[in-house]
This record gives structure tokens, C-alpha cells and sequence, in this order.
């Protein structure tokens, strides 16, 4: 049973991981309605930016700081150029626009920084705590419970950002309705730059999460591909359904391994999450915590 | 003056419901055919036969499934190169355990493989819709190339599951020249191109559209939802898991499931976007845009920065320069090369008198 | 096309003296790099170290015999499409055609197999590829040098034996293969359950989906079968992953034994301090401290004038991968010369008379400067691996310390498998088997 236990744990946390990568997502479909691809090269640039920079000497605030003002020339450019033209588009190809920019920001990234892989460490160790070994018999990481930490502050800012604040209470109009926002006087274009460089501040926190774990390589642009089951079991607009279906996926992921894995060969993590959120689907066809839409003849 | 209807009388209801109703068109068509079937194989070195045109045929064949799908009937999928895996592998194993197997009847098989696979997958879809239902699709995707991979049955126990194409032999005859391989694809690509283009214009095809307009008011008119968008899936599914067949057996030879992974997906999507979705033309043009560019952007390139930037950084900045490109092309024309082909006949219908 | 900078610089040359009657002669080679994408790490130190000797023979010795080496890089971001297209592109170039590919990917190594035999221009693919392909019966123009997956493995075992004292003592031992889950994870399979069986230890299977950057539940799974030893068979991200994970839960990383593409600098320094003690295979090592780095650092390296953009890869594993590559390409070039004429362009078919013949005893390897730093190589028409020898070292947190000479591999096992997996291929295929008696 502790191995039980110990399995959910480490899927629960793990899912936390993925739901970081998944508020990038949901941001910005909330705000803009754009199924954004990029993101997964977004936290990429993000983290091989900050590491470059520090490797060059500079600590860890500046590197953050520098890298964030990076985010955000990205996500005014983008804003710019990619989204102001495409206004009024179908979604689809707004999507492919999306995966034209991951492209272009790939090779960006490597273009200025190179395609060496980096080590990252911030300084909190990937081991178990010994005190719950010993105790419980159950091994948690104490990086695992900071990246938990982390993602409870971020929501808890974010959700804040988005209730409490001017600017939050925009975006929220905006994402209600393009047309209503704007017949008030809200600027649709400042707030999709805005959206986009938060998305861009949650994609540079992702990026040093997973690349603390796991290395700052190109790889990192396949954690999207994570995120997308959790977004569909949470919902494309909601920032709570991002954490519950991260929480959702990583446990189901990880038992499904262990358990049914052995069964039919293994390596079903691949996959596996995304039958879960297909069987979720089938049941909430707008996820958990998504908006549910009314079709009108 | 050129390409003017005008005149053109259609006397029947058959006459006028014919795939290429105007004959300008028929004429174009015929030349186009023309030239492929009696002019390409004879100018064609090998390399163009091998390298561009035969995956280009293969790539449209592919994108006329997925336009099938998202085009016609409005389904959103990413999990296209997986039914090619399905149509390769089927294909594969008809070859391998029927003896005497006629190769084009291992390819429709194949196809139909495919395409009961996406049934299967396009259950969902009557529940789910847009993004959702894409996302869902990956699913497919990734389950399939995951089953093909992990099952040695597929790959005939192959231990490393790459499964390597028999010959290609009809009546005795082996298709083994570059030249011979592009004229059995060119065959089997226009055979399916042109069932596409009748099926778009039949009741299925109109229900299709019907769908993809509005389901709810589809439904509301007659329609049935279920056979509709399930006959799409299966469509779709078949085209691609044929395209898969000659992906395997009349361009790469040996193939492997890593080898139609998400990346090859979202080609085949971005060949129907920037093509034109809902077009038959459009896929092919599509298909020759993404081939050709990363190979044009690899020669020019070097060419131009060649002797100034390391070529790390040229690389990287072909990806730059192919996503630039795709974000320019659909700022510029978001319904696709097809659309600036209408929009060139609209020209013409009144060149060289345009007032 | 682009032309290289020794090419023109050759043609340069040839232009000022004018007198000379032929120009000089040319043997091109065209490459198949990958510097975008997943893998760019390592196609860009494999293809920059390849390069780096290639430089460093023309600069130290005029070429081979005087013929200069000319190349050309194709961008194919590992995709099996682009890199036929590639394959395409280059095999008429240069004088002679290209005269061999290394397709550095084992998917694009599959889908030019026909191509390549029907072209006649051989493939060399060091440490990756079809494995069956040593039987060179069925593949004449398909060379997997060195050592293959299969022989690796064997040693690994191998190895595991010689840690324990003895290979009878790895009876009841407990053996965990972690794979990715793709056609190159899944190679190893059927040796290691013959091997299990063979000597009496017990092994289990554990697939890693791909990219493979979440491990948790498979090292948890690790941690409840508690084996002696992890073999690892990572590719890409998976290789870090898995030292973190195996920290995280606890288990011992002097215990995890990988295989050498889970073997370079780039798979241990992001894993950071998880990785210390880590122990992986490799065909070649790491370090420059050998007379034939010392002669890249002086002709080419401290010149300016390397590949690399980042000068400190050189001398890393991927980086030396790249100057085996490089050595075993001249030295069959210098070889098929030989036979078909000093001083002349080769020609692809020439080309594989010359890798099938190639004969690098220790001798010859001091003579190139490599002793230790690429096992001795003995091809011959019906063995196109040529050594199935293997190293191993180990992470000591900065750097790969060698901690074993060359082990042989169990060619009684793996050979039978070779055989018989050809054969299959071959009956397949409806090939008929060279006769190797015949053969010169």
C-alpha cells in the first residue's frame, strides 16, 4: 500500500509540473481564443535564455529579470506581428500561425545561444526527504514539494492578477467578449500584449522548473505536449481546472504506468493521458471547468 | 478571353453537375495530365523523381485525406501520419501473409486498415468538437504509432520494428526504376485525386459541407450526424493510410513507427492550410510548398550566407526563415495557394478586358 | 551548392599555379548533419569533429595522397524525408559522387539501405543503424563499424560479470533494462533474454515513453524490484531524466550502466550532481589528451578555423565520436587508393572495397596518433562490424574517466542472431547471399 501511496504522490506532484506548463496555455486562450502551440518553445527560450545568461556570470535575480524582459519583447513582437494582422481569423489558423512562431522561436533560440545542453541548478536538491522515508516509508522529493510550492504562488498571483486588478478585470472582459470589451473603451491590442508577456513570465517559470529537473535542452518544447491532456480534462479557460487536470493526468499517468504498463508492455505514458482526457471528454465534452457552449440554429 | 465560360451551355442536370463543369478546366486538367504521364518521366532526373516529386504525390494524397476531413466535413485531427503508419503496416502484413498478393490490392487494404481504425477514432468526435476534438486526436496518434512499435506481430518480430517493403511487381513486371515507381504513385494518386474531387461534389460530399458549416443545423435538415462525420473519419483514414502504402513502398522502402510521428502530422496539416482547406488543388499545392521549401531554403541559403555565418546558425535560421513564412502566407492569404488560383482565373475571366 | 572553404581554397591554389596540367584531384564526401532540433547537440559535435580531422588532413598532409577532401553539409533536422532528400541531392557531387554516407540516425540509415546498394555508394554507420547489417553477405554496401547494439551489449554483461567476480556470480543477480520505447530501444531485447537465460540472472523490461523526460513511475518500479544493476538505453532527454529520477528515489548511479548514446557530456551535465558515478559504454572516448586531438588543436582547432562554434566541445564525446568517423573515413579512402590508384579521386564502389578491406591493427592505430582512443578494426566481407570491442567510463561529475581497456564482446551469441535476423531480411527481400570464398 505504501508503494500505492507512493505512486499517487509522485504522480500528483509530477502533475503539478505539467499544470505549470498548462496555465501558459490557458492564459492565452482565455484572453485571445488562440490555441497556442508556441507555448512549448516559449518556455524552451525562455529557460535557455535565463541559463545562458547566467552562465555568463550574472546571479540569479538579473539572469530572471533579463530573460523576463525578453519574454516580453517577444510577446509585444508576436503581438505585432503575428496577431494584429491575423485579427478575426478562424481559430485554425490562428493555431497554425502558432505553430509557425514555435518553429520561428526554436530556431531563434538556438540561433543566439547555441545547441549545447545546460545543467540548472537553483540550488534545492532532487532527493527524497529522509524524515517520510523513514516515517512512511514513502520517498517525496523535496524539489517536487518547491515546484508544488511554486505553483500554488503562481496561481494564487495569478488568480489575484486576474480578480483583484484593473488590468486583470480587463482581460476578463475581453475574454467574455471581444466586441462588448472594446465598445467600452478596452484596448484589445494592449491586453493581448499583456497576456502574452504573462504567458511569457509563466513560461520562464516552467522552463527553470523543468530545466532544474531534467536540463535546459531542446527537449523542453515537448513538455507541451504534456499539457495538452491536462487542458482538456481542466478546460481551456479555466486557470483552476489547469492545476486540477494537471493533478488529474499526473496521477492517473503514473498509476497507469505501474499498473495496467506491465500488462500490455509498458511505455503507455505516451498515450495513456491522453485516453484519460478522451474518456473525460466523452463525458464533459468542455472539460471539467470549461465554459459550456450552447449551439443556436 | 482566354478562359471565359460564356457560351457554355449546360443542356442536362448531368452536364452541369460534372466535376470539372466548364471546359477551360477540363482542358487544363488534360494538359496537366498530359505532362506528368508523358513529358516529367522523360525530363525528370532521378533525384527530382525520388526526392521531390514522388514524396510530393505521396504528401498530396495525405493532405486530400486530412482536407477530406478538416476541409470538407470540419473535424479538426493531428493524428494523420499515424493512419499512414496503419496503411503502411497493413499493407505490410497483407503482402507478407497472403501469398500471391496483388500489390494494389495490398494497398487498398491497407487503406481500409486505416480506415476502420479511424472509425474508431472518429468516435468521439460526435461529441467533441474543435480543439478538443484535435487534441483528442492525438490520441490516435500517439496510441497507434505506440501499438505498432510495441507489438512485434506488425513488424513480422522484427527486433527493432522496422518492417522493410516487398517488391512491387504487377503481372510480372517490377516497378524498381525511380522512373517506374513515380508513374505506379502518379497512377494511384490521380485515381484517388479524382474520386476526391467527384465525392466532394455527391451527396456525401454536400452533407459534409453541411456539417462543417453547422452540425446542429445539419442535423436540424436531415442530415445523419453519425454516418456523416463517421464516413468522413473513415474517408480521410483511407486516403492516408494509402498514402502510408506508397509512402513505404514506392518512396522510403523501410520504414519505421517513429517515422510517422506528430512532426509528420502537422506537415500535412500545414500543407492543407497553406494549400487551401476544402480544395483538391489546394492539398497538392500545398504538398509542393512544404517539400519544396526547407530543400530550397537549404540550398539558398549557404548560397547566400554560406561564406559569412557558421553553419549552426544557417540551419537555425532556415527554421526562422520556414516559420516566418508560414506566418507571412497565412497574414497574406489565409484561404491558401488555392485561393490566389481562383482569384487568378477571376483575372482571366475578364483579361484582357477588364472593364 | 555551397562549396567549401577548402574547396576554393584548393581551387585557389590550383588557379595561381596555372603550370599544373590536372587540377588537383577531389574525394567528396557529403554529410547529412542535423543542427536544429532535439539531437542538435549531437550532430553538431559528431559532423563538427568529422569535419575538425577532415581539416586537419588536408592542412597537415594535402588530403590523402594528395587527393584533398571536399564536403558539403545537408541540413536534415533527423527527419527520415529530408534526409533521402539529402541523400539524393549529394550522390552525384563532387568527382566521383559522394563517396560514402554517414547517415547518423538509424531511421534515415533505413530508408537509404536500397538506395544506397542500388547506387553503389557504401553507408557507414558507427555505433547505430541496422545491427543485422554486419552480415555483409546480405549487405554488401551497409557498414555498422566498430562495434554494434548487440555486441555492446554483451559486454555490458560483460562487464556486470566482471564487477561482481565472475560471470557466475550473476546467477540469481537482478537486471533492469530501461529503454526508450522506439525501434532503437528495442534492439537489445532479444540479446538480453538470451543472455538471462544463459547465466541465470533475471531481467526486466522497462519502456520509457518518448521524449522520455518523466520518469517517476518507472524508478519506482525500480526501486520496488531493487536489481543490482540498470543498463540504460536512453536517447536525448531521457538520459538526464533518468539519472535525476534514480536520485530521486534513491538508487545507486555507480549501479546504472549505459549505452554510449546515453554516454556523452551532453546526457550527464544537465542531470548536474545526480550523474556522479554514473558508468557508460563507448566505442571512442572523451579527451584530447592524444596525438591525434593534439594535431586537430595545432593544424585546425588553434588556427581558428573549426567547426565548432563552441570551442570547448572539443574533446568531448560527441566531438570524438565525430574524429573516429573521420579517421575510419580516410583511412578506407587511403585503402581503396591503394588498390585503385594513388592520388585519384575513389569512386562509391571503390569506396566499399576500401571499408570492407580495412585492416587497423594496433600498429596502424599509434601510426594515426588514436592508440586507445578507437578500438583496433579488422572489416572483412562477411563481417562489416570489424571490432565489437567497447570501453568503459565513467562520470566523475566534471568529466569521463576511463575505467576499463577493450572488452571483447561474445561473438557466439551475437553472431547466430546476425545471421539469422539477416537472413530473414534476405528471404524477405528475395536477396540472394554473396558468396564470401569469392570474394577478393
Amino acid at each position: 500500500m505504501n508503494f500505492f501511496f507512493e505512486v499517487l504522490i509522485g504522480g500528483l506532484l509530477s502533475g503539478v509540473m505539467y499544470a505549470l506548463v498548462a496555465l501558459g496555455f490557458v492564459l492565452i486562450y482565455k484572453a485571445s481564443g488562440v490555441f497556442n502551440f508556441a507555448q512549448g518553445a516559449m518556455v524552451f527560450f525562455a529557460a535557455l535564455t535565463f541559463v545562458s545568461i547566467m552562465e555568463l556570470g550574472v546571479p540569479f535575480w538579473p539572469a530572471f529579470a533579463l530573460a523576463l524582459a525578453s519574454m516580453v519583447v517577444l510577446a509585444v513582437v508576436t503581438e505585432r506581428v503575428v496577431l494584429r494582422p491575423l485579427v478575426n481569423q478562424p481559430q485554425i489558423t490562428l493555431f497554425m500561425a502558432t505553430i509557425g512562431l514555435g518553429f520561428l522561436i526554436e530556431g531563434l533560440a538556438q540561433g543566439m545561444w547555441g545547441a549545447a545542453v545546460h545543467g540548472l541548478e537553483i540550488g534545492i536538491v532532487d532527493e527524497p526527504i529522509a524524515w517520510t522515508m523513514d516515517n512512511w516509508g514513502i520517498g517525496v522529493s523535496t524539489f517536487d514539494l518547491f515546484a508544488a510550492g511554486v505553483s500554488a504562488v503562481l496561481v494564487t498571483v495569478l488568480a489575484v492578477f486576474f480578480n483583484k486588478t484593473r488590468v486583470g478585470r480587463a482581460l476578463r472582459a475581453v475574454a467574455d467578449d471581444h466586441q462588448a470589451a472594446l465598445a467600452i473603451g478596452i484596448p484589445l491590442q494592449s491586453i493581448w500584449r499583456i497576456v502574452w508577456a504573462v504567458a511569457g513570465f509563466v513560461a520562464l517559470v516552467a522552463g527553470v522548473m523543468w530545466g532544474a529537473r531534467n536540463g535546459v535542452q531542446f527537449a523542453l518544447t515537448f513538455v507541451a505536449l504534456k499539457a495538452l491532456p491536462v487542458l482538456i480534462i481542466g478546460g481551456f479557460e479555466s486557470v483552476a481546472g489547469a492545476i486540477v487536470g494537471g493533478l488529474i493526468i499526473g496521477a492517473s499517468e503514473k498509476i497507469g504506468e505501474v499498473y495496467v504498463g506491465p500488462l500490455v508492455g509498458g511505455g503507455i505514458e505516451g498515450w495513456f493521458a491522453y485516453m484519460v482526457a478522451l474518456l473525460f471528454l466523452l463525458v464533459r465534452p468542455e472539460g471539467l471547468f470549461g465554459e459550456k457552449h450552447i449551439d443556436r440554429v | 478571353m482566354l478562359y471565359r465560360e460564356a457560351g457554355q451551355f449546360k443542356a442536362s442536370y448531368k452536364a452541369d453537375q460534372q466535376i470539372f463543369p466548364i471546359r477551360q478546366d477540363r482542358i487544363a486538367i488534360g494538359l496537366i495530365l498530359a505532362f506528368f504521364y508523358l513529358v516529367v518521366p522523360f525530363i525528370a532526373d532521378q533525384y527530382w523523381l525520388q526526392a521531390i516529386i514522388i514524396p510530393v504525390l505521396i504528401f498530396s494524397l495525405a493532405a486530400i485525406g486530412l482536407n477530406i476531413l478538416t476541409g470538407y466535413a470540419g473535424q479538426l485531427s493531428l493524428g494523420s501520419a499515424a493512419f499512414m503508419a496503419v496503411g503502411a503496416f497493413g499493407a505490410y502484413n497483407f503482402m507478407l501473409r497472403v501469398p500471391g498478393m496483388p500489390i494494389l490490392a495490398a494497398f487498398v487494404l491497407g487503406g481500409l486498415c486505416a480506415a476502420a481504425v479511424g472509425i474508431l477514432f472518429g468516435l468521439p468526435s460526435l461529441r467533441i468538437k474543435g480543439f478538443y476534438l484535435a487534441v483528442a486526436t492525438l490520441a490516435a496518434q500517439f496510441f497507434i504509432v505506440w501499438a505498432l512499435t510495441k507489438f512485434g506481430w506488425f513488424s513480422n518480430n522484427s527486433s527493432s520494428g522496422v518492417i522493410t517493403a516487398q517488391k512491387v511487381e504487377i503481372l510480372g513486371y517490377t516497378f524498381a526504376s525511380p522512373r517506374s515507381k513515380y508513374l505506379i504513385t502518379l497512377v494511384v494518386v490521380t485515381l484517388l485525386a479524382l474520386a476526391a474531387k467527384n465525392m466532394a461534389r455527391s451527396t456525401v460530399g454536400r452533407a459534409w459541407m453541411a456539417v462543417r458549416d453547422m452540425d446542429v443545423a445539419a442535423e436540424v435538415i436531415g442530415i445523419r450526424l453519425m454516418r456523416t462525420k463517421l464516413m468522413a473519419f473513415a474517408m480521410s483514414s483511407f486516403y492516408c493510410g494509402v498514402a502510408g502504402a506508397l509512402y513505404a513502398y514506392t518512396y522510403l522502402g523501410t520504414v519505421e513507427p517513429e517515422g510517422f510521428n506528430l512532426d509528420l502530422s502537422f506537415r500535412i496539416l500545414f500543407m492543407i492550410i497553406i494549400g487551401g482547406v476544402g480544395t483538391v488543388l489546394g492539398s497538392f499545392l500545398g504538398a509542393a510548398f512544404i517539400v519544396l521549401l526547407p530543400i530550397g531554403l537549404d540550398n539558398l541559403l549557404p548560397v547566400l550566407f554560406g561564406n559569412v555565418l557558421p553553419t549552426g546558425i544557417t540551419s537555425n535560421l532556415q527554421l526562422i526563415v520556414f516559420g516566418g513564412l508560414i506566418i507571412f502566407f497565412l497574414i497574406v492569404e489565409p484561404h491558401g495557394l488555392a485561393r490566389l488560383w481562383q482569384i487568378g482565373k477571376e483575372k482571366l475571366r475578364l483579361w484582357p478586358f477588364p472593364h | 551548392m555551397k562549396l567549401t572553404k577548402t574547396a576554393l581554397i584548393g581551387l585557389g591554389i590550383a588557379g595561381a599555379l596555372g603550370a599544373s596540367p590536372v587540377l588537383a584531384a577531389d574525394q567528396y564526401v557529403g554529410m547529412p548533419s542535423y543542427r536544429v532540433g532535439p539531437y542538435a547537440a549531437g550532430g553538431s559535435g559528431i559532423f563538427g569533429g568529422m569535419i575538425d580531422y577532415f581539416q586537419m588532413i588536408n592542412a597537415r598532409d594535402g588530403g590523402v595522397n594528395g587527393v584533398k577532401l571536399t564536403w558539403e553539409e545537408c541540413e536534415t533536422e533527423y527527419n527520415n524525408a529530408r534526409g533521402v532528400e539529402c541523400y539524393e541531392r549529394m550522390k552525384k557531387n563532387g568527382p566521383t559522387g559522394n563517396t560514402v554516407f554517414h547517415p547518423l540516425s538509424t531511421g534515415i540509415t533505413y530508408s537509404v539501405i536500397d538506395r544506397a546498394t542500388a547506387d553503389r555508394i557504401p553507408v557507414i554507420s558507427v555505433g547505430y543503424g541496422r545491427t543485422d547489417a554486419s552480415d555483409g553477405r546480405v549487405f554488401p554496401y551497409i557498414f555498422p563499424l566498430i562495434t554494434n547494439y548487440w555486441s555492446q551489449n554483451t559486454v555490458k554483461i560483460k562487464f556486470i560479470g566482471m564487477k561482481e567476480g565472475g560471470m557466475d556470480k550473476l546467477k540469481g543477480k537482478k537486471i533492469v533494462n530501461l529503454y526508450h520505447d522506439s525501434a532503437y530501444g528495442k534492439e537489445t531485447i532479444p540479446v538480453l533474454d538470451v543472455q538471462a537465460k544463459m547465466y541465470g540472472f533475471t531481467v526486466t523490461h522497462l519502456a520509457v515513453a518518448h521524449p522520455g523526460n518523466e520518469q517517476q513511475s518507472q524508478w519506482l518500479q525500480i526501486r520496488q524490484i531493487k536489481p543490482d544493476w540498470v543498463i540504460l538505453r536512453g536517447w536525448g532527454v531521457m538520459n538526464p531524466t533518468a539519472l535525476k529520477t534514480a536520485a530521486k528515489v534513491g538508487f545507486p548511479r555507480n549501479k546504472v550502466l549505459g549505452v554510449w548514446w546515453s554516454g556523452a557530456e551532453e546526457d550527464v551535465i544537465p542531470a548536474g550532481s545526480a550523474a556522479t558515478g554514473y558508468i557508460a559504454a563507448g566505442f571512442n572516448v572523451s579527451g584530447t589528451n592524444y596525438p591525434v586531438m593534439k594535431d586537430i588543436q595545432k593544424y585546425v582547432v588553434a588556427k581558428g578555423k573549426s567547426n565548432m562554434e563552441d570551442k570547448s566541445r572539443v574533446g568531448s564525446a560527441y566531438y570524438n565520436r565525430g574524429v573516429v568517423h573521420g579517421i575510419l573515413t580516410v583511412e578506407a579512402i587511403r585503402n581503396a587508393q591503394e588498390k585503385f590508384g594513388k592520388g585519384k579521386s575513389i569512386t562509391g564502389e571503390q569506396m566499399r572495397w576500401g571499408i570492407e578491406n580495412l585492416d587497423l591493427d594496433d600498429k596502424k592505430i599509434k601510426a594515426l596518433g588514436a592508440t586507445g582512443f578507437l578500438p583496433p578494426l579488422h572489416v572483412s566481407c562477411s563481417n562489416h562490424e570489424g571490432s565489437g570491442l567497447v570501453k568503459f567510463q565513467r562520470w566523475d561529475g566534471k568529466q569521463w574517466k576511463v575505467i576499463t581497456d577493450w572488452i571483447q564482446s561474445d561473438q557466439k551469441i551475437v553472431r547466430p542472431m546476425v545471421e539469422e535476423s539477416a537472413a530473414k531480411y534476405a528471404k524477405e527481400k528475395g536477396l540472394k547471399l554473396r558468396d564470401c570464398s569469392k570474394e577478393g
